[in-house]
């Protein structure tokens, strides 16, 4: 049956090549049952596989599956090949699932678009390079995923490619990428120069032997990775991509913006957490960028105004929480906000396009409020996903960021726990002020000529199943502390076990502190909310007079520390002026003349040399004569 | 006394004698026919070209000899036939005009009788055997050079091809003489074993035999003659002049220098790297200037030349089967790039200058396709088979410790790159003048240039079968 795992990819590819090359002709019923058909397949067969896999005795739970070999030349050898174990199947299981609901909702939303086949062929193919990504068994493989889902991110960002800003948006979205690329590359060289393969099982297998704890090969190898996983994830510094990406159809946001690609970085992180715990140096930067990644965004998130923005920002200060995690070398916590993250962010984007969609268009909170009883579904599922991410408590957010937080404090630091537990203050803040903002207090748009009305049901059916996964999808994880089991963490236990003995001894902390460390992060999470309360519900002159008391502060943050204007001060102007110089200086002056010169040349000869030519055939007689002269001179005189 | 007459192995010159009947065929045929029976003529000329053709191939690995080695059935000398009777096929093919007009008189029977002075200057060891193929060669082709008598062009062609000609036989066959004078013979296997190898008269009449030589495959500074007359001469001859004759003047020019007087080597090889250098290097340079393709075409044959002399400097059997392998590369592509212009210049004008070919690429993109892969191939570009041929000559070049020439043979490719690829840029990058140019074409120059085309391309990605073919080429090969 295992063998069967490259069907689950090659679904979508398949619903790709329909979608794009016969889409437009077929019309949009047939592109409306490929293109969630063929993830909905994708995704009963990795349903499937992950029951037989569950079936297995935990230590069996390893299943490579080749298909066939890939390049083979001289030492390299790569296969087509897939690794099925409980990691890559909790992610097969979150891209397949919570991308099939989202294609589903894309029915309902981009209905009226007449890019419809070409959107869902970008998507289809976007699945397809994402199930590649998590489910190669060799870093080639995954390359060619991360690639791929790096392309398909670069198509939906600038779908509506007409729109400047959003043309703008794909190709910032993907040159920044690219750096992060260049630098995961190097690292999957420098893995092949070290240890002859690529396979995941080999590397990994050899490197605590090959490589010493701390040593300088093991910090270049992860942190080189670790940039590609910066990029990807939108980390500091090169986190710029995400915001702007909300260009992109706001389904897109959801999928590959918040659910999917962008974990893709956590997910190697903790692919290779082998390599990792063999350079504590890049565990402490990961952990480290991570939280203040985290809070950074946060606090960007504070006051932004564009309801996709606050969730990009949102976004990226999760994405911050998982990396603190990896970096703490709690890699399962990590994963397990990986999933709850993608079932609630995906929920609040959905739930903003189903309000953007009542209100044709409309993105700004400042225009938006009272949506409460208009749409009602939408409503409610996004309160279930505001209180999952602001960690209350008996939602899937509180028990994976908790954990997240205990972890940072129990096998890291006092001082990351601190960050920790302020970013979630901040996002709790962040969230219901979205939230108020949005659906209560009086509406703000112009309510006789926008009629808010509740969306479909192919868009109201997701946002109810993403819902009871969000509240309820933490209990799979439920602490030990809590009378749980933590089953998640379990079955996630056989992958990075492996490096477990690696890691330095851990400090045990008792049940109380335990308690007491959730009951503050209970109690800041409140504090937040209560805080959206005051300012934005009940006393919204408040907020105004704290936006004029701290002035400074609040236009440093709504313009993200002027952090754009920078990067185009320092990268992008300077290297668009070295790039006119090489253009306008060395390659049209310096090549392009020696160029032309030595062709000038030639030509000036070649003027020069055919008057040599007169057509006389005495002068022809003269030059056969004169030849024989030179040559019996020659070769008499020798 | 009976007279016992030597048993003869009519094998070793069968093609020849076939070629020969053929010829006399078709001449004596021709003045029997009605005009519209004229047509016969090419047909059977072909059909004789394939017979000489069959008895060429058991010739192979054969290693049979006649008289002494004055007639060689070696493989070098069936595979150099191989290359006269293909240049003659096409030859043939693109002579057949669509207007129904017809070459009469002598001209087939010509061009046969020019394949057999080459056929024989290719297969002996004998000097004066070879002189008297190339004086069969030339006398046939300075009547076929001024064949179109009323074109003035093709008159002054002729007649400088002939006072040019006779000026360097005349060398050629002093050469011969004083080397006769020396050491008694004119078997190049008996004077090497001479003990005068050193005296000045026998190296004079080597320098003199040089000449001769690479006056026939046009070599600076004997090669002014070549412009004039491929501009004058009739396409389809200049096609042949390009393929056959520069062909048979390599090929005894390799059986002379590079297999009979291999001894000698460090005698005339600084000669021969001397004039390779300045062939490529005038040849290309000068092509640059003209604005005539006939005239570009023919100082790209020059240049080529010097490319093959390379491999004869090169030496040793890579030197010669790169040298064998890019002269029937050379045939394909340059009969191809006439048979181009043959399609543009039929019916009165004849459309050789660069700008009549403005547009052509777009407008009839078969032909330009065609004429862009000859132009590809000529510069030595791949996926084509002049890369390939160039390739092996280089690398011949470089093996044999000649990596000076190389470096120069790959700069002057580089600098025909200019005036070869200007002929795509103009067909396909430069708008047509109305009225532009018609293709009028017979199903046969159709055929030829899908031939050659087709065999530019398939040499150029599968050049192993030929390679190995040409390698064996030095294998049997008799003194």
């Amino acid at each position: 049956m295992f063998d069967y795992i490259i069907l689950i990819p090659l679904f979508s590819l398949i619903g790709f090549l329909l979608n794009g090359f016969l889409g437009k002709r077929l019309g949009k019923s047939f592109v409306s049952w490929v293109g969630p058909g063929s993830v909905g397949l994708s995704f009963t067969l990795a349903l499937k596989l992950f029951l037989d896999l569950l079936a297995l005795p935990a230590d069996q739970r390893v299943i490579e599956s080749i298909t066939f070999p890939w390049i083979i030349s001289g030492d390299l050898q790569v296969n087509i090949a897939f690794l099925l174990d409980p990691l890559s199947a909790v992610m097969m299981l979150i891209v397949c699932g919570v991308g099939f609901l989202i294609h589903v909702y894309s029915i309902g939303y981009m209905h009226d678009d007449p890019g419809y086949a070409r959107y869902f062929s970008y998507l289809n193919l976007f699945e397809f390079s994402m199930l590649v990504l998590v489910l190669a068994n060799n870093f080639l493989l995954m390359f060619l995923g991360w690639e791929g889902v790096g392309l398909c991110s670069y198509l939906l960002i600038g779908f509506w490619f007409e729109k400047k800003s959003a043309a703008d948006a794909g190709k910032k979205a993907f040159i920044v990428n690219r750096i992060g690329d260049f630098g995961f590359l190097l690292g999957m060289i420098l893995i092949f120069i070290t240890f002859g393969s690529l396979n995941y099982l080999e590397v990994f297998e050899t490197a605590p032997v090959l490589l010493d704890v701390g040593s300088g090969l093991a910090v270049a190898i992860t942190l080189l990775l670790f940039t590609g996983a910066v990029g990807k994830s939108a980390q500091i510094p090169l986190y710029v991509w995400l915001p702007d990406a909300m260009e992109g159809p706001t389904p897109v946001s959801a999928l590959i913006h918040a659910a999917t690609m962008v974990t893709a970085g956590v997910y190697m992180v903790a692919r290779c957490h082998v390599l990792y715990l063999l350079a504590p140096f890049s565990l402490s930067v990961v952990a480290v960028i991570g939280a203040i990644t985290a809070f950074y965004s946060a606090s960007i998130g504070l006051v932004q105004n564009d309801i996709k923005r606050v969730l990009a920002y949102s976004t990226i200060s999760q994405l911050g929480y998982m990396f603190l995690a990896c970096g703490v070398g709690a890699f399962a916590a990590g994963i397990f906000h990986l999933m709850t993250h993608a079932f609630f962010k995906a929920l609040l984007f959905l739930g903003a396009g189903a309000v953007i969609h009542a209100l044709a268009g409309e993105q700004d909170l400042r225009k938006m409020g009272g949506l409460k009883n208009h749409l009602p579904v939408t409503f409610v599922t996004f309160l279930i996903a505001t209180l999952a991410i602001s960690g209350v408590p008996l939602f899937s957010g509180f028990f994976s960021k908790d954990e997240i937080l205990w972890k940072s404090f129990s096998q890291g630091n006092p001082f990351l726990w601190l960050i920790g537990i302020i970013t979630a203050g901040l996002t709790a803040f962040y969230m219901f002020r979205l939230f108020f903002l949005t659906f209560y207090g009086q509406p703000r748009f112009d309510s006789h000529r926008t009629h808010p009305h509740e969306a479909p049901k192919s868009m109201t059916i997701p946002l109810i199943i993403l819902a009871l996964l969000s509240a309820l999808g933490g209990y799979i994880g439920l602490p030990e502390s809590l009378a749980g089991k933590n089953v998640f963490e379990k079955f996630l236990a056989p992958v990075f076990e492996a490096g477990t003995h690696l890691e330095s001894a851990v400090h045990t902390y008792s049940h109380s502190t335990e308690y007491s460390l959730m009951l503050m992060s209970i109690a800041v999470a409140f504090i937040g909310i209560i805080t959206a309360f005051r300012f934005y519900l009940k006393n919204p002159v408040a907020a105004e007079k704290i936006k004029t008391k701290f002035a400074t502060t609040y236009r440093l943050l709504l313009n993200k520390y002027y952090m754009d204007e920078l990067y185009d001060r320092i990268f992008v102007k300077p290297f668009l002026n070295l790039a006119l110089y090489f253009w306008q200086f060395i390659d049209v002056q310096i090549v392009d003349g020696l160029a032309n010169g030595s062709a000038d040349f030639v030509a000036w000869c070649s003027k020069v040399f055919r008057k040599v030519q007169t057509g006389y055939i005495r002068n022809y007689a003269l030059s056969l004569a004169l030849g024989v002269v030179i040559i019996l001179t020659y070769i008499l005189t020798r | 006394m009976p007279i016992t007459i030597p048993p003869i192995d009519f094998r070793v010159i069968m093609p020849e004698i076939v070629i020969t009947l053929f010829a006399c065929l078709v001449m004596l045929l021709e003045p029997f026919l009605p005009d519209r029976r004229k047509w016969i003529l090419p047909h059977l000329s072909s059909l004789g070209v394939f017979v000489a053709a069959y008895f060429c191939l058991p010739l192979w690995n054969s290693n049979l000899l006649l008289w002494q080695g004055q007639a060689l059935g070696d493989n070098l000398a069936v595979i150099f036939k191989i290359i006269f009777l293909l240049g003659t096929l096409l030859t043939i093919l693109i002579s057949y005009l669509k207007s129904g007009h017809h070459w009469g008189g002598e001209y087939y029977s010509l061009i046969l009788f020019s394949t057999l002075g080459m056929m024989i200057m290719a297969s002996s060891s004998d000097l004066i055997v070879i002189f008297l193929g190339l004086e069969v060669m030339s006398i046939a082709l300075y009547v076929l050079a001024g064949f179109n008598r009323s074109d003035l062009k093709s008159n002054e062609s002729a007649m400088k091809y002939f006072l040019m000609g006779a000026f360097s036989t005349g060398f050629l066959l002093y050469g011969i003489a004083l080397i006769y004078g020396t050491t008694g013979s004119t078997n190049l296997n008996i004077l090497v074993n001479n003990p005068h190898l050193t005296e000045p008269l026998f190296i004079t009449g080597l320098g003199l035999i040089l000449v001769g030589l690479a006056f026939k495959v046009a070599t600076v500074p004997f090669h002014m003659w070549v412009p004039d007359v491929y501009e004058g001469a009739p396409t389809p001859i200049t096609a042949f002049m390009a393929a056959g004759p520069k062909a048979a003047g390599f090929a005894a020019l390799l059986r002379v220098f590079l297999i009979g007087l291999t001894p000698l080597a460090p005698m005339w090889i600084t000669i021969l790297w001397i004039l390779a250098v300045l062939t490529m290097t005038l040849g290309n340079v000068l092509a640059i200037a003209q604005m005539n393709i006939k005239r570009m075409l023919a100082y790209s044959s020059i240049a080529h030349a010097g490319y093959i002399l390379i491999s004869v400097v090169a030496g040793g059997d890579d030197g010669l089967s790169s040298s064998v392998f890019y002269l029937l590369v050379y045939s394909l592509m340059t009969i191809g790039s006439f048979a181009v212009i043959i399609a543009l210049g039929e019916k009165g004008e004849k459309n050789e200058e660069l700008p009549d070919y403005r547009g052509l690429g777009l407008k009839y993109p078969l032909l330009g396709v065609c004429m862009t892969i000859f132009m590809v191939s000529l510069s030595g570009i791949p996926p084509t088979a002049g890369f390939v041929g160039k390739f092996y000559i280089f690398s011949a070049a470089v093996k044999n410790g000649q990596l000076e020439l190389a470096i120069i043979g790959v700069l002057n490719s580089l600098i025909s790159v200019y005036y070869y690829l200007r002929v795509v840029v103009i067909m396909f990058m430069q708008e047509a003048p109305s009225p532009s140019v018609v293709p009028h074409s017979s199903w046969s120059v159709q055929l030829a240039l899908w031939l050659t085309a087709m065999a530019t391309l398939g040499l150029g990605i599968f050049p192993d079968i030929l390679f190995k073919i040409t390698q064996q080429s030095w294998l049997f090969t008799l003194r």
